[in-house]
């Protein structure tokens, strides 16, 4: 194949990702995206100016090197370009499906600056699936065991992460998993549309063949303490545990029946597969009207959930507007695509029930944006006497996480912040007992998949260094 | 996996399952519980360990078919195993020495109260145990609760074995004898555990309560166990599942707890269809 001059590179149009038409995704739960076929992704690939200083690198948090695996696209090499992109991200089929692209590398594409920027992305996602689907997926050759053992609790994008380094790095991992799936937020928060549970599960299936022991069902601190564990024979360990703890609104009718955290509304349906229900055991609740409250991917991943179980009006409340919304670009279009009813700039002050105590409506305030607050947004303030209801028998509250608190409360030696974060020093991951090591949401806050995964191979390096001084 | 290692029907609903748990037997106190899933689309459900063997690395569990999967955990048999098995959850009881305690297990309830009332015990109180069902047969641990107590009253609703009457009347009947108790623990359905705690508010006396709350991970991630405790919210598995009788608002529990009767209903229809 000839090489395409600038020119003719920027001629090409950005290819649209094929996707399920919305009428028909709303009713049921199989992925959106259906993903580029070869030749579109030779096309897309042909696109990248392949810029000798490249800016997307630079955007991708763990700077994979994007022009290289995209030229091998151009030139058909598939299964060489998911190898390139291993080489600094190991689950590649999932970052492409679920990074916030239009922030990162596709943010600062040259490209994006006139026109739009390469569909980095939905390249990244072509080639791991390509690999996967084409069976070729190679394990790389260990270093020789180095006879060392780390603990790692918790199986989020930042665990699996560290737990792959390590391995390879000679050491025994053990990942201790409290739910009975591993993946974190992958596997109980994201829904099936968005990532088939089979990509994680492949990608698990890697790692077990790579030597990681994943132990499911146990709730460190509580079947065992992160001390005792050290104490049994790990050299080290690595906490990322998460922000899984649901905040509320703390509004009156907050307890009434059909009022969900966001959490509990996508672990039924991810995790439960309550969308499968009565051939699976768990049920979840159904209704007209959904109210789900928030901005952020949890809100409208819960939102989208709705739309699916046939709920006619499914609400998203936000008290900003769409230019704040935190969701990535394309669930946002998506949703807007599949009928959401976006409700801006307004907050609930109250869940109104029925006899029997069900939730059958919720109150609102109409908000103005007022002076920018510390992040730089501008803040919402209610409009005083503007409240009024909506009618819903269902409402999921997304308006974000905390921090579990059950590894520094039964750690004593591991400090936190005045949000219950881990405290890591210097910019490391080391927290504030020797030998253990912390990374990803429960050191972030509610973050991303991809920083929780940078975490997880700094930290890699870093306990390696500290297991070789040892 | 882990194992049923043994078997029992306590009565015709009511089994006791001992399971192959070496981890959990070990670090278990009192009070905490457990989370089953019985098979692979199986629904998580909480169960209190009723009693651990830290040598042989085994936890019991007492377990009252109501929906179905209680009922197909309760058809299981030595040597198959459950998909899944995690603890201990929750907080353990908080023991100490009271002088005299009164422990109140109403049905099933009588095997969540029977660890705390031995650690009640072996912490040197008094411990006078009132155990009750709706009728003979479904009356549960009545020997065990004997040898750890010093004093057992047994009540049946319909009058078919010992005292004819509810477990609230045998503790009012202490009460008006004089025999004041410093504490009162009250496991049962949740108007049992009401009534008793109305009748020790009118007392004074300190009372504890385990609730049963709808439940899911078990570890405070979803939220779906919160009760009402004092006007505060709490996560009963992490902050319980034991609260003051006299702060929880029992009016909000039982409502939450009737959730999904429409398809728990529908559930066990088609476990029975599927059994015949
Ligand atoms: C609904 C939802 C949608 C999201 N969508 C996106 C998106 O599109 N793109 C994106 O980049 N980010 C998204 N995020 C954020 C992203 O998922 C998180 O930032 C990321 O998963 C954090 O990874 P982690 O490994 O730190 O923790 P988690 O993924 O939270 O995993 C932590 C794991 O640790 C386990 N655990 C906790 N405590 C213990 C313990 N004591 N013992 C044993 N195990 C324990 C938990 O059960 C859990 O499995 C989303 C988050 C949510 C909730
Ligand atoms: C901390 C705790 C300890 C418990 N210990 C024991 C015990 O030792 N022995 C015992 O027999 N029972 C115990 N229970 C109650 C037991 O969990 C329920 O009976 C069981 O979940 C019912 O499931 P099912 O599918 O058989 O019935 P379903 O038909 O699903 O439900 C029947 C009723 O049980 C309650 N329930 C339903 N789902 C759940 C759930 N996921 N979690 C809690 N309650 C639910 C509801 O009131 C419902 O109406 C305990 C509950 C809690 C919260
Ligand atoms: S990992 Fe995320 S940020 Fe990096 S190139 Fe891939 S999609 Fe872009
Ligand atoms: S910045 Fe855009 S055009 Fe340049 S190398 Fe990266 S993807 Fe290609
Ligand atoms: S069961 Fe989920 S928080 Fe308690």
């Amino acid at each position: 194949m000839a090489t395409l001059d600038k020119k003719e590179r920027l001629k090409i149009q950005r290819h649209a990702m094929p996707e399920q038409d919305p009428m028909v995704r709303i009713a049921n739960f199989e992925e959106v995206n259906f993903g580029f076929t070869p030749n579109l992704a030779i096309e897309e690939a042909q696109r990248c100016l392949l810029c000798p200083k490249p800016l997307c690198v630079a955007g991708c948090p763990v700077n994979i090197d994007i022009p290289s695996f995209i030229n091998l696209i151009a030139e058909g090499k598939f299964t060489e370009a998911a190898k390139k992109i291993k080489e600094t991200n190991s689950l590649p089929a999932i970052c492409g499906r679920v990074c916030p692209q239009e922030e990162q590398c596709e943010g600062v594409c040259v490209i994006g600056k006139k026109g739009t920027p390469v569909a980095i992305g939905h390249l990244e996602r072509f080639v791991a699936d390509w690999e996967r689907t084409h069976g070729e997926i190679s394990v790389p050759g260990k270093r020789p065991a180095t006879g060392k053992k780390v603990a790692v609790v918790g199986s989020g994008p930042a665990g699996l992460t560290v737990a792959s380094e390590l391995v390879q790095m000679g050491h025994a991992v053990t990942v201790f998993e409290a739910l009975h799936v591993p993946g974190g937020v992958l596997a109980y928060g994201i829904p099936e549309f968005r990532l088939p549970k089979d990509i994680l599960g492949s990608e698990v299936d890697y790692l077990k063949r790579l030597g990681v022991d994943i132990v499911t069902d146990f709730v460190v601190g509580k079947t065992s303490t992160l001390d005792e564990l050290l104490e049994s024979g790990y050299d080290a360990a690595f906490v990322g545990s998460g922000a899984g703890l649901p905040v509320f609104l703390n509004i009156p009718g907050e307890n009434l029946n059909g009022v969900y955290s966001a959490n509990e509304y996508l672990t039924r349906t991810n995790l439960m597969k309550s969308y499968l229900f009565p051939e699976y055991d768990t049920p979840i609740a159904k209704a007209r009207g959904v109210v789900v409250f928030g901005g952020g991917n949890t809100a409208m991943d819960a939102v989208r959930t709705a739309k699916r179980f046939g709920t006619e009006h499914a609400y998203l409340i936000y008290r900003r507007s769409w230019e704040e919304m935190p969701a990535r670009l394309e669930e946002r279009h998506h949703a807007k695509a599949e009928g959401i009813e976006f409700v801006f700039l307004t907050a609930p002050t109250r869940f109104i029930g029925d006899e029997s105590g069900w939730v059958k409506a919720v109150e609102c305030i109409k908000m103005e944006l007022g002076d920018p607050d510390a992040s730089g947004r501008r803040r919402p303030v209610p409009i005083k006497g503007s409240e009024y209801m909506i009618d819903a028998e269902l409402a999921v509250i997304a308006v974000g996480n905390g921090s579990n608190p059950l590894i520094p409360l039964t750690t004593p030696a591991i400090q936190t912040n005045k949000w219950g974060n881990i405290i890591v020093k210097d910019k490391s991951t080391s927290t504030t007992k020797s030998g253990v090591f912390a990374g990803g949401d429960i050191v972030r806050g509610g973050a991303t998949v991809i920083l929780a995964m940078g975490d997880g191979k700094r930290a890699a390096r870093e306990i390696d260094v500290y297991l070789k001084s040892k | 996996m882990n194992k049923i290692v043994k078997k029992r029907m306590l009565s015709p609903v009511i089994a006791e399952i001992e399971l192959s748990a070496p981890y959990i037997a070990r670090s278990q106190k009192p009070g905490q519980f457990v989370i089953v899933r019985v098979d692979d689309r199986g629904e998580r459900i909480p169960l209190t360990i009723a009693h651990a063997d830290a040598e042989k690395g085994t936890i019991t569990l007492i377990v009252q078919s109501i929906g179905k999967t209680t009922t197909r955990f309760n058809l299981m048999e030595a040597g198959e195993s459950v998909a899944d098995l995690v603890g201990p959850l929750g907080k353990p009881s908080h023991i100490q020495y009271f002088g005299r305690v009164v422990t109140i297990g109403g049905g099933v309830g009588t095997a969540i109260a029977w660890p705390t009332t031995r650690a009640f015990k072996e912490a040197g109180n008094e411990v006078i145990s009132i155990i009750g069902a709706r009728t003979k047969e479904l009356l549960i641990l009545e020997q065990e609760m004997r040898e750890i107590s010093d004093r057992v009253i047994v009540t049946t609703d319909d009058g078919s074995y010992a005292n004819k009457g509810f477990v609230t009347d045998s503790l009012k009947g202490l009460i008006e004898n004089d025999t004041i108790p410093n504490l009162v623990l009250a496991i049962g359905p949740v108007p049992m555990m009401r009534a008793i705690s109305e009748l020790t508010r009118t007392y004074a006396i300190p009372t504890v309560v385990s609730l049963n709350p709808i439940m899911l991970d078990g570890t405070g991630m979803c939220g779906v166990c919160r009760v009402s405790v004092g006007g505060k919210t709490m996560f009963a598995c992490v902050d319980g599942p034991e609260f003051d009788a006299h702060q929880v608002d029992f009016n909000g529990l039982t409502q939450r707890l009737r959730s999904y009767q429409k398809e728990e209903k529908l559930s066990l229809e088609l476990l029975k269809s599927w059994e015949r």
